[in-house]
């Protein structure tokens, strides 16, 4: 992974965020949180100050950031898709509305396409299983999708964000 | 809520919420207020009505009138029809399958006759962002009631005799865990809430904790209070952010009320509640794991004893219990142990929630007391099986636990039967399968979950479960052979008893609850290379039957990858080498042309 220089701000970001919590080894989650949060990833780099900051070894950073599935060493595209892969919605055909996902982009789970705009990835169960199969493209939940379903989905987001839903009758 | 003349509860949970409504709520409060009609007539968000299958949910009081499947373009009608014509609109109300009879309250419903709502009990009845109607619903009287009447003893006393057994998965008594942390002599201890809810197709805890907060805390203050805890910690899942906000908020209304702080009621018991994220691994839900997370550490298992009511949290006495197990807590204490006892079976008492999905008609939450059938639940709760197919088999305790076929169906559901089937109570998912899933495939998804989720701390875990995973892969692609049955039967043993903690020890559960319920399946896969259930990808084509084929062109304009070839009104053709196995064609094909060889 090629070496990335932080701002300065940046910086500034990631220690204030450490203080709150106290500079607290014990509080390690906490902040990666907060951090991710923030930045949207946890770089190497960003781990490093994070070590500083707490006093603790990048290697016992570096250990719990990559145990938990929640906290990602690279950048997510800009419009995230997950798809649920619980019980519930691999029963009823998640696995094939992930493959047309993957097929359609042309890439893998935890990749994000060329251009920054998708990135693939797999969650375990929103708890909206009365919808499943399951989608998330951002915050946006879309339900019994199908794998026919893909295409429209993805082409929503390919020119800009798709028109809020503000419809009031 | 004396004040209003009529409430409209609309579905705010995560389900119901995905499929807007929000939007159904702010019309519906908008109309509302166009007809100067806002100060007579409540619109407010619940929790989890549970019948997940009709979503979103309206709900109108006091007549009770049960909306399903409503849209934001309904909300029109509903005001104008119901609330000031006062007829009830007939298309949105629930139509029962077998008589296409309409039914307007949900107490009627199949789906709700049989269920008994302890834990559930304010899911869907109250706004959870509203102490005082949890307060108006018996909320914190249970608290009241052990500060003021009652011993720690006694009130540990209490849950004993209730015969309450916890919540999520391992069935051990919740009276006697307060009672042995009780007796654990510490300076500080620690009251911990698993909402680390990870059973992929359970979401139970998460839809307590937004449907109804208050009963989380209540009941956490009511176990410091016996074990001489001042210190609640929730650890929930930083993926359910609609539940940490609703415990935020719930948690600043009990301290502003002085259910939660310094001297709780005017008395000397001090009690605080904080939260701490999970950042999404399985393991933590194994209660040592869950205390190094706390930590800040990596959600690794260490070996019990010694156990955390000894030493846990911070190496202080510590005592886990779960969402499920909490919301009981209330209710026990203000209506009896007697009471309690008397519902579910011998040696599981009360109630169960589960969270009932895949193929089958009604999807949701449910509560059933213990002993209910599975064929109750599958059938009159569930509504049967989706598309008039053939049930196959009921999954139960997530990746710890079996798959029960049709000869189980009339097994009472408890603790003790279900581990004696071969599967086990878990935290409660339940997912219905069908003739086209493929129990092979199934015990692989499962596998892959383990594998992802396994901490790497012990070797049989690491390894083991990787070695079984590829033996099912190997099995899957066609590329099976029969002494990999074996294989896989002494390698899950072999797992089963030397993992350090409960996920490894559980693991190949799916995988030796499938060989035994679905041998035929397994020697299928391995001696004929065919997967019946039409599964598995590698050991099937899709065949046009000439014959039967129109020419309608349907699977040729619906093929994702152009496979299929062919002029109209003659048969048609699928090219196998483009061939993606999707499946579409024969969902489409409306003459059953399409085959599966």
């Amino acid at each position: 992974m090629p070496k990335i220089k932080l701002a300065e701000k940046t910086i500034e970001v990631i220690r204030e965020i450490c203080a709150k919590f106290n500079n607290e080894e014990g509080e390690l989650i906490n902040v990666l949180h907060g951090v991710q949060d923030q930045l949207g990833y946890l770089p190497a780099e960003v781990q490093e100050v994070i070590a500083n900051e707490l006093n603790m070894s990048v290697a016992k950073v570096y250990g719990v950031v990559t145990f938990y599935s929640f906290f990602s060493m690279i950048p997510q595209g800009e419009h995230p898709i997950s798809i649920c892969m619980g019980t519930a919605c691999y029963v009823r055909g998640s696995e094939q509305v992930l493959t047309e996902f993957k097929r359609q982009l042309k890439i893998e789970v935890g990749q994000t396409t060329a251009d920054g705009r998708f990135s693939i990835n797999c969650l375990r169960c929103v708890g909206a299983c009365g919808l499943a199969p399951v989608v998330l493209v951002g915050d946006r939940v879309y339900g019994r999708v199908s794998p026919q379903q893909v295409n429209k989905i993805i082409s929503e987001y390919q020119e800009g964000c798709p028109a809020e839903e503000t419809k009031t009758v | 809520m004396a004040d209003y003349n009529m409430h409209l509860l609309v579905c705010g949970g995560t389900g119901c919420k995905a499929s807007q409504s929000e939007l159904i709520k702010m019309n519906l409060k908008n109309q509302l207020t166009e007809l100067g009609l806002e100060e007579d007539i409540q619109v407010i968000h619940t929790g989890c009505f549970g019948f997940c299958e009709k979503g979103p949910i309206v709900k109108i009081q006091p007549d009770n009138t049960f909306y399903v499947s409503v849209t934001p373009e309904d909300t029109k009608e509903i005001i104008e029809e119901h609330i000031v014509k006062g007829r009830k609109v007939e298309r949105l109300l629930y139509k029962d399958p077998s008589t296409k009879t309409s039914i307007i309250e949900s107490k009627n419903m199949d789906f709700y006759k049989k269920q008994v709502r302890i834990a559930l009990r304010n899911c869907g009845f109250i706004n959870p962002d509203n102490i005082e109607e949890y307060v108006a619903n018996d909320g914190y009287e249970a608290l009241a009631k052990c500060l003021g009447e009652m011993t720690p003893e006694e009130t540990t006393k209490l849950i004993i005799d209730s015969g309450l057994r916890g919540r999520g998965g391992g069935g051990f008594p919740t009276g006697l865990k307060w009672d042995i942390t009780r007796k654990v002599e510490g300076d500080q201890k620690y009251v911990v809430c698993n909402a680390d809810e990870g059973d992929p197709g359970a979401f139970m805890d998460r839809s307590i904790l937004e449907g109804d907060p208050h009963t989380v805390i209540e009941a956490m203050a009511i176990c410091g209070y016996c074990i001489g805890a001042d210190k609640g910690l929730v650890y929930i899942r930083a993926e359910y952010p609609l539940a940490i906000e609703r415990l935020k908020t719930a948690i600043g209304q009990a301290q502003e009320y002085g259910l939660l702080g310094e001297g709780i009621l005017g008395t000397d018991f001090n009690f605080d509640i904080e939260l701490r994220y999970g950042a999404g691994a399985f393991v933590c839900g194994e209660e040592t794991a869950l205390i190094h997370s706390m930590e800040g550490l990596r959600g690794e298992p260490t070996f019990k004893p010694p156990f955390p009511s000894v030493s846990g949290y911070l190496g202080k006495p510590t005592n886990v219990n779960n969402v499920e197990t909490f919301a009981n807590i209330p209710p026990i204490i203000n209506k009896g142990a007697e009471w309690f006892g008397s519902i579910g079976t011998e040696n599981s008492k009360g109630t169960k929630v589960f969270a009932l999905a895949g193929k089958i008609n009604n999807v949701g939450l449910i509560e059933v007391p213990m002993g209910t059938t599975l064929r109750e639940v599958v059938y009159d709760i569930g509504g049967g099986i989706k598309d008039g197919k053939e049930f196959k088999a009921v999954q139960t305790g997530g990746p710890s636990g079996g798959c029960l076929t049709k000869d189980f169906l009339d097994t009472p559901i408890e603790y003790d039967s279900l581990i004696a089937a071969g599967s086990m109570m878990g935290s409660g998912g339940m997912i219905v399968m069908d003739e086209d899933d493929c129990m092979v495939a199934i015990a692989k998804f499962y596998l892959e979950f383990t594998l992802d989720e396994s901490c790497g701390k012990c070797t049989p875990c690491r390894i083991g479960n990787k070695r079984l995973y590829e033996i099912l892969d190997k099995i899957t692609e066609g590329k099976g052979e029969p002494e990999d049955l074996d294989r896989l039967r002494a390698l899950s043993d072999v797992v089963k008893d030397t993992s350090l903690c409960g996920l490894g020890q559980s693991s190949p559960n799916p995988i030796l609850s499938t060989i035994e319920n679905f041998f035929g399946e397994y020697e299928s896969h391995v001696t004929i290379q065919k997967c019946p259930a039409g599964q598995c990808k590698s050991l099937l084509q899709y065949i046009i039957e000439d014959e039967k084929c129109t020419g309608c062109t349907l699977c040729f304009r619906h093929c994702p990858v152009g496979a299929i070839s062919g002029e109209k009104r003659s048969p048609h053709f699928i090219d196998q080498s483009l061939c993606i196995k999707c499946g579409v064609c024969y969902q489409k094909c409306k003459f059953d042309a399409i085959k599966i060889a």
